[in-house]
């Protein structure tokens, strides 16, 4: 029961880092294939005041997931931190040259300065989810033994279901990043801003879309026993929430209607990610361990829990604040005249 | 003694590397951290000072001073991003076998991360259309979150200094008591010794950057008037740090004695233990039995009192550790100084040596603050958990240490010189100060 309950608040975590993080990374993605210098500003603009107040809070999510996991599931950590150890690393370097760049690249003075660092910030943007993913793949797969680096430490995440799932992050973070983007240009009243997200998000959500099935067929020949979970029962359910959302979330881009979006599109990212958990229920490192067997001693996850239930007391309408003055446009990045 | 959960130790060829690989990491962002700790109070005090007077100039250097905090702050998060992987990446096997032990001092630190980074987000975007009072306001939990975060962390390493909170039956942890391993009774002195230190480092980096322009010619009110601000804090916290050093140094005497004698070099264990300066030049007797113990005929424990396996390799803990006692007193009488001339007469120094000095004392508290984490943490070693778990049996069994290691490097020395260009720029421009 506690261990069940710590392994929601891990999912929890995920959740809130593969939505709001993704988002971010997606922003990153947008940014890169943006075009030129003078015909990407608008949008790397809208990317930067979007993104400013926000990634900080954004990235914390994922501190949070690795704290709970290391404190709930000590023994699945130090596993999958040992074997994963390579797409890992990448994707930590990825963040500090994500958040270094975009971070300085506000007192940039020159163009050419604006456009190393912003290819640095774009490009790790990419970089960031896949590997991530790739990781979230391989524990999915069943590639991450228990020990200290007992898996493979590159065939453990160099398989098909690894690789589809660090693309699908990254495709599903540049489909909410567009959808975000898209209200928040509409909030602004940038009509061209809109119509550029919504060719954007239309066109991600397809992809998004159709890699997320196709997924489900590489899936099917990898790894059939996790196929088979997603293909009945709790985990069928979510996967079709997960279609129907995405579904809904393509008729309100089409429509213009993103305020809506949002919240549908991610919803379809968040019912994948609990279809994953749902399907390989009961082990948190398949084949072996289990949730349970992993989980910490009850006066560990006891703590835990309090402390995530008193965390949230204070985060929750903290983050409602944060977000209520970003989208009403209190919180202003002033943008620098460049000589 | 434990070997841990995930089947002991392993062979790693590169056990130094990954212990050097996660020192600079340590190194990179604990400066970070002095200024999550003290620029949040800096600048609110400054904006306290703009409600209060009424006066532009405060707020138009709070505002400068937030930017700054700004980037600081998204270079540490990131930063502290790497050592969250780190603490997987290359001690898997510590972290699986007492993550459930000090996990929940992390959990705390999480969710003060959490309010540092919205809060630091609203303070510093919302200059311009938050009401005063609002914006002032929303800087109070930033101050807190950025203590409260920095005193789980401390918390964690003052247990594994001191752990407590489980047992060991069988090569097993046992009975774990999560509270107990949190309020461990290193924290306290951890807690203010590195608090403090934050103000020091703070201070006197941002007051070094003024001085800089002192001496450049820079001398009108907004650079006055920073230089004190920021000044004013490191020299009120550099004497008490003395203070506190001597209480964190009394206890490492009683509870790592072996530590203690590391500081000194001290082999055998000694009725009246001398210390001494400058490369044994000078020798003053008892004196290591005075400072540890307050008695000068006092035994101390010397590193022969464990096997050599579990010594730690104390010419370094020696060197640094009086490298942070040299510095420390230095910056305590420059602090000093500066307020006692404060006080006789109103006034910064007018000496051109005083602003020379102080643009040294910057980058030498650095050097002071990264030599007592060195002094603290080489001196636990050869153990990871002290007296329970050994560095060798906490590293990773993965390849490829060296290559992260340099990658790593170069990424850091990257990041630091455009950091560096970045707020060397934004410190030389214009301030705008508003009606």
């Amino acid at each position: 029961m506690l261990a069940d309950l710590a392994a929601a608040v891990a999912l929890l975590a995920l959740t809130g880092y593969v939505v709001l993080g993704g988002a971010d990374f997606g922003a990153g993605f947008w940014d890169l294939t943006a075009g030129g210098a003078e015909r990407g500003a608008p949008v790397r603009s809208m990317i930067k005041r979007a993104m400013s107040p926000v990634w900080e809070a954004n990235h914390v999510w994922l501190i949070f997931l690795l704290v709970v996991l290391w404190t709930g599931f000590p023994e699945a950590f130090g596993s999958i931190t040992s074997t994963l150890a390579i797409p890992l690393f990448v994707a930590a370097l990825g963040i500090v040259l994500r958040g270094g760049a975009f971070a300085l690249k506000g007192e940039a003075a020159t163009i050419a300065e604006a456009r190393a660092l912003g290819a640095t910030f774009a490009l790790a943007s990419v970089i960031v989810p896949f590997f991530l993913g790739a990781a979230a793949g391989a524990i999915a797969a069943g590639e991450v033994p228990v020990g200290n680096a007992s898996g493979d430490e590159w065939s453990s995440w160099t398989g098909a279901t690894s690789l589809l799932v660090g693309v699908l992050a990254v495709a599903a973070g540049a489909h909410l990043a567009a959808v975000f983007l898209g209200a928040d240009s509409r909030r602004r009243g940038e009509t061209e801003l809109v119509h550029a997200f919504r060719r954007r998000a239309l066109g991600s959500g397809v992809v998004a879309g159709a890699l997320a099935i196709a997924g489900l067929l590489v899936v099917r020949a990898d790894v059939r026993p996790l196929y088979d979970d997603l293909t009945s029962g709790a985990g069928l359910a979510c996967v079709l929430l997960s279609g129907a959302f995405g579904l809904v979330t393509l008729w309100l881009e089409w429509r213009e209607r993103f305020e809506l979006a949002r919240y549908t599109a991610a919803g379809a990212v968040a019912a994948i990610v609990a279809g994953w958990a749902v399907a390989q229920e009961p082990y948190l490192l398949p084949p072996d361990l289990t949730v349970r067997e992993a989980a910490a001693p009850d006066a560990t996850l006891t703590a835990l829990l309090i402390a995530t239930a008193l965390g949230m007391a204070i985060l929750i309408p903290a983050l409602a604040w944060l977000f209520r003055l970003a989208l009403s446009g209190r919180l202003v990045y002033e943008d620098k005249p460049r000589p | 003694m434990i070997d841990g959960v995930l089947g002991g130790p392993v062979d790693q060829d590169y056990l130094l590397q990954a212990r050097q690989m996660q020192a600079m990491s340590f190194a990179v962002h604990i400066p970070l951290v002095c200024f999550g700790i003290a620029f949040p109070a800096m600048v609110l005090f400054l904006e306290g000072l703009w409600l209060r007077t009424g006066d532009p100039l405060y707020r138009a250097l709070a505002k400068r001073w937030s930017q700054a905090m700004l980037i600081l702050f998204a270079v540490g998060v990131v930063t502290g991003t790497i050592l969250s992987f780190e603490m997987g990446l290359l001690w898997p096997e510590f972290m699986a076998t007492f993550g459930d032990v000090f996990g929940l001092a992390f959990m705390i630190e999480g969710f003060s991360f959490f309010m540092e980074a919205i809060f630091i987000a609203i303070y510093v975007y919302g200059w311009e259309r938050l009401s005063p009072r609002t914006h002032a306001l929303a800087g109070v939990p930033m101050v807190i979150a950025g203590i409260t975060g920095s005193l789980m962390v401390i918390s964690v390493n003052g247990w594994m200094n001191h752990p407590t909170g489980f047992s060991v039956e069988n090569g097993e942890v046992v009975d774990i008591k999560p509270l107990a391993a949190l309020f461990n009774d290193n924290l306290w002195h951890e807690l203010v010794h590195m608090y403090l230190a934050g103000f020091i480092v703070a201070g006197f980096l941002v007051a070094a950057v003024y001085a800089f322009g002192w001496l450049r010619g820079r001398r009108d009110r907004h650079h006055r008037t920073g230089l004190a601000v920021a000044l004013t804090v490191a020299a009120l916290a550099a004497p008490v740090q003395m203070l506190v050093g001597d209480w964190a140094a009394r206890t490492v005497a009683v509870r790592q004695p072996v530590k203690l004698a590391a500081f000194e070099g001290l082999q055998e264990t000694t009725k009246g233990a001398p210390f001494s300066f400058l490369g044994g030049t000078i020798e003053i007797p008892d004196m290591l039995s005075l400072l540890a113990f307050h008695d000068p005929n006092a035994t101390v424990t010397g590193l022969n009192s464990v096997p050599k396996d579990d010594q730690p390799p104390w010419h370094i803990v020696k060197v640094s550790f009086r490298l942070m006692v040299y510095i420390g007193s230095g910056l305590a009488a420059l602090g000093a100084w500066f307020l006692w001339g404060w006080w006789r007469r109103g006034r910064l120094p007018r000496s051109v040596w005083f602003y020379r000095a102080l643009v040294l004392a910057g980058p030498a508290s650095l050097v002071a603050l990264i030599a007592g984490w060195v002094t603290t943490e080489v001196g636990r070693q050869p153990w990871v958990v002290y007296e329970v778990m050994r560095t060798e049996s906490a590293v990773t069994g993965a390849s490829g240490i060296p290559v992260g290691f340099a990658s790593l490097g170069l990424v850091y020395a990257g990041l630091a010189a455009v950091a560096f260009v970045m707020l060397r720029r934004l410190s030389r421009g214009p301030l705008e100060v508003g009606p």
